[in-house]
């Protein structure tokens, strides 16, 4: 049913469809309407499940990983300095294969304190074994999180779904929100492998030497390769019974004839077709790849999309602070190195820390890569903010 | 009866965390352990940290346990332990018996907030600290429970502090059942586990373990040094049931410290040519307070 509805709220709605048995989440800005719903829906007694208030990320993740590992549905939710304290349990949760989903709302990280939006968080356990969906807007928001306990579930990898914080948390718009049996038939009871009861002892987290550590490694990197077809799959599945794309690996917009293309993930996508559409409409022919499924990342449909292109600029709103472009690193990896063709890939840091990215901002950078590419800058830096010993 | 068996009568033995594990010779903890587990049962599932009781008894793959076992981080297995409980309340299963547990430095120093936050939510779990007070998995450092004077690879000239007293915090989070025991007294510690399972809520167990390699005694002196723990009143043994304290041990002959210390070799810079140094009678001022406080 389309509702108008904040992004949060349909998340927590999406979440408690899927019925998870237990919930666990420390409050911080801003996943906390996602995580208040939920309460709220446990709490009128709409969904049947155990929601743990706990002291900490860090045991918000300790708790849906020992709920996981006993066989149940476990989702929590946090962000920015929430995901860091979470860290350690983060590739924790991974290494033992607990598929459990966590919604990111993606924030900047200190210092300094900033509670509003960039991807640095998620970026920063991007190398963790999760699986990491990135949203465009509310709709594929709450259809990534049906996705998700699926795809999870079917891997056995946690996967996180990254929604821009207060971008879309925050924000109002019709979301079509599925009926509790249309999910009910696309996702099934979980059936876990390996659990803790007595009824049959098995020790779950055992430590590896090193003649075992490095195989522990190497199945958890196939999966996640692997998990590629499932992540297909279940996007397909999902287009097919609720009749609209959501996820998947990557999405264009107006690529194929494109002279330009424009790489990017996440909310400001948005204001990238826009541009796209002003831009066509003055003769240029620009296009959009979107990334969905961030981890793993689909090198071969990136391949597949960006063969024929010459002139590639990233936009990301995440550093590798002394190195550049995370994103961009992906990106140009993505390319054989045999491959002789010559091409220009731009890469830029926008956004981050809330700074809005605006029309402009991206046609500034459209120019300047249509006069020379772009090895790394920064889009939308105040420089007047800069002292001169510090530019 | 022999002697032998007077002391066994009564006590349960199952090998659920089963022999051959890796301890040093004489560890408080690995005898500890068997006899929580033994003492819980098969229906029990067993949340460890990280640290020698998880390294000695997890090595994939060999595990020791004949129950289920749990092991994810060093500060977590009081949060983890509640994520297993609440999974099993959802899930309508169960009753089970869970009892997370870990040595000293992830009890007090760094898992003291996740097991806070396991006493205050008022989950149905027990949590066992097996008290050998420093880390020594890591190979004898300092930790919040090393004792004053003591020696440790991190306090090379005696710790300077006095030992957190984690019972009785526990205690004031108003949890229905808090113990202390030692591995020298098999039926007490026994029955205290037992005890502790029979109540609905967190529990906290507190078990003095002595470390053979990190005190500097020997291996068959372990049960003997926690009689002397307890008889000059270093370690005191009691239960905190509902809020008020009861079955306090009295000490039936009260031994001045120095025989404790000096069988340990972390403390024999404290006897430098047989002369006691001033810490000494500090310590015994420890001993005096514990005595007066808890009327032992």
């Amino acid at each position: 049913m389309l509702k108008q509805i904040e992004g949060s709220h349909a998340v927590a709605e999406v979440v408690s469809y899927c019925r998870p048995n237990v919930i666990s989440a420390y409050p911080i800005t801003p996943q906390t309407h996602i995580v208040e719903e939920l309460a709220s829906i446990v709490g009128r007694g709409d969904l049947d499940a155990e929601f743990v208030n706990v002291e900490s990320e860090f045991s918000a993740a300790s708790v849906v990983l020992g709920a996981s590992a006993a066989g149940a549905r476990a989702y929590t939710a946090t962000t920015s300095q929430g995901l860091m304290l979470m860290s350690e349990v983060i590739y924790c949760i991974a290494g033992m294969r607990l598929p459990i989903v966590l919604t990111c709302a993606n924030r900047a990280i200190s210092a300094p304190l900033s509670i509003w939006n960039d991807q640095q968080d998620s970026m920063a356990v991007r190398d963790a074994g999760w699986i990491q969906l990135h949203a465009e807007d509310n709709q594929e928001a709450s259809d990534l999180h049906i996705q998700a306990f699926k795809i999870a579930e079917q891997t056995f990898l946690p996967t996180m779904v990254c929604m821009d914080g207060f971008i879309l948390t925050h924000a109002f718009e019709p979301v079509d929100i599925p009926e509790q049996k249309e999910v009910d038939a696309f996702l099934p009871a979980f059936k876990p492998k390996h659990i803790v009861d007595p009824r049959w002892p098995r020790g779950i987290g055992l430590f590896a030497d090193p003649r075992f550590y490095m195989e522990t490694r190497y199945i958890l990197h196939r999966a996640l390769e692997k998990s590629q077809e499932v992540i297909k799959e279940v996007s397909a599945d999902f287009a097919k019974v609720f009749g609209r794309e959501s996820g998947g690996f990557i999405k264009t917009y107006k690529l194929k004839e494109a002279d330009l293309v424009i790489v990017s993930m996440g909310s400001v996508v948005g204001t990238i077709k826009e541009l796209i559409d002003k831009l066509e409409e003055e003769g240029k022919k620009v296009g959009l790849l979107q990334i969905c499924s961030y981890r793993p990342f689909p090198r071969k449909e990136v391949y597949n999309a960006l063969k024929d292109k010459t002139n590639i600029t990233v936009l990301e709103k995440c550093i590798s602070l002394g190195r550049g472009g995370i994103l961009a690193s992906d990106i140009r990896w993505s390319f054989p190195r045999a491959e002789k063709k010559e091409r220009n890939i731009s890469s830029f840091v926008a956004g981050l820390g809330g700074r809005n990215i605006s029309i402009d901002d991206l046609r500034y950078m459209v120019e300047k890569v249509e006069k020379e590419p772009v090895e790394f800058g920064f889009l939308g830096l105040r420089k007047e903010l800069i002292a001169e010993k510090d530019m | 009866m022999t002697e032998k068996s007077r002391y066994l009568e009564g006590v349960e033995k199952k090998d659920l965390f089963a022999h051959g594990h890796r301890a040093c010779g004489g560890c408080g903890q690995a005898l500890a352990a068997r006899l929580v587990h033994d003492a819980a049962g098969e229906n029990t599932i067993a949340c460890v940290a990280t640290g020698c009781l998880e390294v000695f008894s997890s090595p994939y793959p060999d595990p020791s346990w004949r129950i289920p076992f749990l092991h994810s981080l060093f500060e977590n297995s009081a949060a983890v332990a509640s994520g297993v409980e609440a999974a099993y309340k959802a899930l309508g299963k169960g009753p089970v018996n869970i009892i997370a547990q870990g040595g000293d430095g992830s009890t007090a120093d760094i898992g003291f907030q996740s097991i806070s936050g396991m006493f205050e939510r008022g989950h149905n779990v027990l949590y066992v600290c097996y008290d050998n007070e420093a880390y020594m998995n890591t190979g004898v450092q300092r930790s919040s429970f090393t004792p004053y004077g003591a020696r440790t690879t991190t306090t090379p000239t005696g710790n300077r502090t006095r030992k957190k007293n984690l019972p009785m915090i526990a205690a004031d989070h108003g949890i229905p059942y808090v113990a202390t025991a030692t591995v020298d007294d098999f039926r007490d510690l026994q029955q205290k586990v037992k005890k502790a399972l029979s109540i609905e809520g967190p529990k906290y167990i507190h078990i003095l373990a002595p470390c053979p390699l990190g005190w500097g005694h020997h291996g068959e002196l372990t049960v003997q040094v926690c009689r002397l723990a307890k008889d000059t009143g270093l370690f005191p043994i009691f239960e905190i049931v509902d809020g008020k304290l009861t079955n306090v041990r009295k000490i039936p002959v009260k031994v001045p410290v120095e025989e404790y210390l000096k069988l340990q070799g972390r403390f024999k810079h404290l006897f430098k040519r047989g002369v006691p140094a001033k810490e000494v009678a500090e310590i015994q001022e420890i001993a005096n307070e514990n005595i007066e406080r808890f009327n032992l």
